[in-house]
């Protein structure tokens, strides 16, 4: 039953947004959609994505292969540092390239940015995927008479695809949605139309249009991914041996240009500009401040970490033990609905909330919704996996020794897979903290969080105010992406990190 | 889902007509499953109280899925499952897992990961005092004593199957299944567990079905003997008469090295190959008043090498494993074909070498079966 209503919540709004969009008539909608206006803020939300995507599949499968597969020096520190990254918000990031220079903006900038924070996307399953290569398949390779080069890319590179792809059509489903970042660097996109023309007009037609129009292109490249993806299975068991390094002699030091300028422009650049505007700024008053939005921010996020684990619990048990089309079809729904953009997803609360659920519009319990609409995914996946890793043969265990499957749920799977439903919560929860549009849109009126705060300060200008929530955010969040660093082998536990 | 007793009460669990015998731990009857293609098929066999019983077959002739329909992981197509007297699972009825006191060990032992030892074996027990005193018992019993406090993966594998056994045992289940416990281990150590883990059955005087496709297994350990062959059990009997006396060829080539020849009855005695040999066993097919064209059934160990009245035949092959030694032969005299045969001799005989000539005896008497 939970698992339905699951599916509910996530499929209704998107019906109410749809709804709205079509309200006035098709011809209103056509005319939008034609208009240049539209077309352009299409074209350069689809560029941005593109080039980011490019960028990122670059920098990620270069910066693997350097770490995994080289002599290069420090690896180890260079395997954790790379993906640190994910712990920076890309609207943090925005802002503290702006605190450096006020007048960086535009594509270039917003670009660049968007690389930096979501590279990891592509680097952590990449490398990944580099460590779990049998080496024995490249020895068979060298024997069969190939180059170093020819086995890379007759051996390595397919056995990479599957990995570069699901890490790039994050990325691309991100940039899509991106809002924050783009807002504060002035580049135009789709979000950005949504958002403007949903606070400055009266006639939020537009904005539900817009809403309709980003979340099919986003359906569209969710699914030409899913079309594309080999028919292959690759990497069976993990090997036990360690795969080859390739030396560099000369070259190992030069190599290092690469990690290092990535760690001093994805992370240095802001903590130095936040650390420099928080000292430059900084009042007890501004802290005060800090605090109280800091803990409205721990506080909704608590409430959507418990949320999701509510409805997570059944959902992964139901994945993970009860494969049917049902569940099959449950799931996919909630993935598909992840990758849309928040803001989207926040607008269609919106309309429902205003239609259907005036009583809670505006209020806590519609943003803890968006939240579990949003992030549900990362707490089923958290927890599907470790209830998959339980053998089922556990259970039979306890049945046989007379529990009813009830009771051999709470004495044996649950207490196993409690780790998994831990770190589901807590990956929602890091999400939560971070998430801004849904934020800013659903938000009880009052309710300041660490991001909304950052982000009003920021798009004044007022870069002392704003950087002491930059750095609470950063150090909320670094804890659990330095733990998910270490362990995360699974894709899945990377997408809370946005 | 109906609750159990609810659903187990509104329908008779002992129906007085099909009368299932009383004194049997376990009776199936007539018991049917498939899944894409049909698994079992009609499958009968009856366990007495306080008997271990093999059922021995090749992997995927339907042990595991029996097994699992008598714990009440999976239910009949159609047939009948009954405990103790009453059915478990019959037409309109079925009893949970958890009310059929029927214990599992699984082929991993799917040991709890988080619970101590103790905590695993008294998992099914009621807490308190009692239940103390019985995991130290069985502890004891399967030779791990002091061991309770360990977890798990502190175990080697052949420890973790001690617990595993301890486990079900505990609760003083109706009937314990073992599923290929010892497949898992290394075969220097599954001689002495498996002796153990008899001793340990026997000790508690439980009930026990040990599915396996493993002879030597089935044949030391069970004191009935089932072959299960497509879905159905072929033949059940104690393991030194379904050794000597199979019911058919299919059944003697499953429980170990088999060779078959040609022969000719005339008054209790088949001339064959290897000359004049007595007959012990007779399948009914090949009774007086058949035609006397007969397959004999022979095994590697009733061939003696170098036997004064014996054939002359060629060592074709030489297989040495210390302890015994398989030698390959083939008849000398022309007319015998290519008769491929097969002696096993012990470890200090001699090795003949390939090529060598030997004369080949009978020991004892052998089995015969119609042709085909």
């Amino acid at each position: 039953m939970p698992s339905l209503a699951a599916a509910g919540l996530t499929l209704l709004p998107l019906g109410y947004l749809a709804r709205r969009a079509t309200e006035q008539g098709w011809p209103v909608v056509t005319d939008l959609l034609g208009r240049q206006r539209t077309l352009e803020l299409l074209g350069r939300s689809l560029l941005l994505a593109a080039t980011v995507t490019l960028a990122c599949i670059v920098v990620g499968v270069a910066l693997a292969w350097l770490i995994v597969r080289t002599d290069l020096p420090f690896r180890r520190t260079w395997a954790v540092v790379a993906a640190l990254p994910l712990a920076v918000p890309s609207y943090v990031a925005a802002f503290s390239w702006l605190a450096v220079d006020p007048g960086f903006e535009g594509f270039w900038a917003a670009a660049m940015v968007l690389t930096l924070c979501s590279y990891p996307y592509v680097y952590l399953p990449v490398a990944a995927a580099l460590q779990r290569i049998d080496p024995a398949l490249e020895e068979v390779s060298r024997s069969q008479g190939l180059s170093a080069l020819g086995t890379f890319v007759r051996v390595q590179l397919p056995q990479l695809r599957f990995a570069a792809t699901s890490g790039a059509l994050l990325v691309a489903t991100y940039t899509l949605s991106e809002f924050g970042a783009v807002s504060l660097l002035r580049y135009d996109t789709v979000t950005r139309g949504i958002y403007t023309s949903y606070r400055a007009s009266f006639d939020r037609t537009p904005a539900a249009v817009y809403g309709c129009l980003l979340a099919a292109v986003t359906a569209l490249i969710v699914f030409a991914e899913y079309r594309t993806r080999g028919r292959g299975r690759y990497f069976g068991n993990a090997p036990s041996r360690r795969p080859v390094v390739l030396r560099l002699r000369a070259w190992r030091w030069l190599a290092v240009a690469l990690p290092l300028t990535l760690a001093a422009l994805a992370l240095a650049v802001p903590a130095m500009a936040t650390v420099y505007w928080s000292a430059k700024g900084s009042s007890s008053a501004v802290w005060d401040e800090v605090i109280t939005a800091g803990w409205t921010s721990l506080r909704f996020a608590l409430y959507a970490g418990v949320a999701c684990a509510f409805f997570a619990i059944p959902l992964g048990v139901l994945a993970a033990r009860h494969r049917s089309w049902l569940s099959g079809l449950i799931e996919q729904v909630t993935w598909v609905v992840h990758s849309l953009p928040g803001l989207v997803i926040a607008l269609s609360l919106v309309f429902f909330g205003i239609r259907l659920a005036n009583p809670i519009y505006q209020q806590t319990p519609m943003l803890i919704i968006a939240y579990v609409v949003l992030f549900l995914p990362l707490a089923v996946g958290a927890i599907r996996a470790s209830v998959a890793q339980s053998s089922p043969g556990l259970e039979e265990a306890a049945r046989s020794l007379g529990d009813s499957a009830r009771t051999a749920m709470r004495r044996i799977t649950l207490p196993l897979a409690l780790p998994g439903i831990g770190a589901g919560t807590a990956l929602v929860m890091l999400a939560t903290v971070k998430e801004l549009p849904a934020t800013i849109l659903l938000r009880p009126t009052g309710a300041d969080t660490l991001a909304t705060q950052l982000w009003t300060a920021t798009s004044v200008g007022r870069f002392a105010e704003a950087a002491p929530y930059a750095a609470a955010i950063v150090l909320v969040a670094a804890i659990p992406t330095l733990a998910i660093s270490r362990w995360s082998r699974s894709t899945s536990t990377l997408e809370a990190t946005q | 889902m109906v609750p159990l007793d609810e659903h187990v009460r509104s329908y008779p669990v002992t129906d007085p007509k099909p009368a299932t015998e009383q004194g049997l731990a376990l009776q199936v009857r007539g018991l049917h499953r498939s899944y894409d293609a049909p698994v079992l098929r009609g499958l009968d066999l009856d366990v007495c109280q306080s008997d271990l019983v093999a059922v021995l077959g090749p992997s995927g002739c339907g042990k595991t899925t029996l097994l699992r329909t008598v714990a009440g992981f999976d239910h009949a197509d159609a047939g009948t499952v009954a405990l103790g007297g009453s059915f478990v699972d019959a037409p309109r009825v079925f009893v949970q897992p958890e009310h059929r006191k029927v214990g599992i060990v699984a082929q991993t032992g799917a040991l709890f990961p988080h619970l101590s030892v103790a905590r695993n074996i008294g998992y099914g027990l009621d807490r308190g005092r009692a239940s103390h005193r019985r995991v130290d018992e069985l502890l004891e019993l399967v030779g791990l004593g002091g061991l309770g406090r360990r977890m798990p993966h502190e175990l080697s594998g052949g420890q973790q199957q001690r617990v595993a056994v301890a486990r079900a045992l505990a609760p003083r289940p109706r009937l314990l299944l073992l599923d290929e416990p010892f497949a898992a281990l290394d075969s220097t150590l599954r001689s002495s567990l498996r002796a153990d883990v008899r001793d340990a059955i026997h000790a508690e005087g439980a009930t026990a079905v040990l599915v396996t496709h493993d002879q030597d297994e089935a044949l030391s350990m069970a004191d009935q003997v089932a072959i299960l062959q497509d879905g159905q059990v072929v033949q059940m009997a104690p393991p030194r008469q379904i050794y000597e006396e199979p019911v058919d060829l299919n059944v003697a080539r499953s429980l170990g090295e088999a060779m078959v020849l040609p022969g000719r009855l005339t008054e209790g005695r088949v001339s064959t190959a290897l000359g004049w040999l007595e007959v012990g066993h007779r399948s009914p097919a090949a009774a007086p008043g058949q035609p006397p064209d007969v397959l004999v059934l022979l095994r590697p160990e009733q061939l003696e090498l170098d036997v004064a009245s014996g054939v002359k035949c060629k060592v074709v092959s030489t297989a040495y494993f210390g302890h015994d030694g398989l030698i390959g032969l083939i008849p000398a005299a022309a007319g015998a074909g290519g008769l491929g045969l097969a002696a096993r001799i012990m470890g200090p005989s001699r090795v003949p070498a390939v090529g060598e000539h030997v004369q080949v005896g009978v020991r004892g008497s052998v089995a015969v079966y119609p042709s085909a």
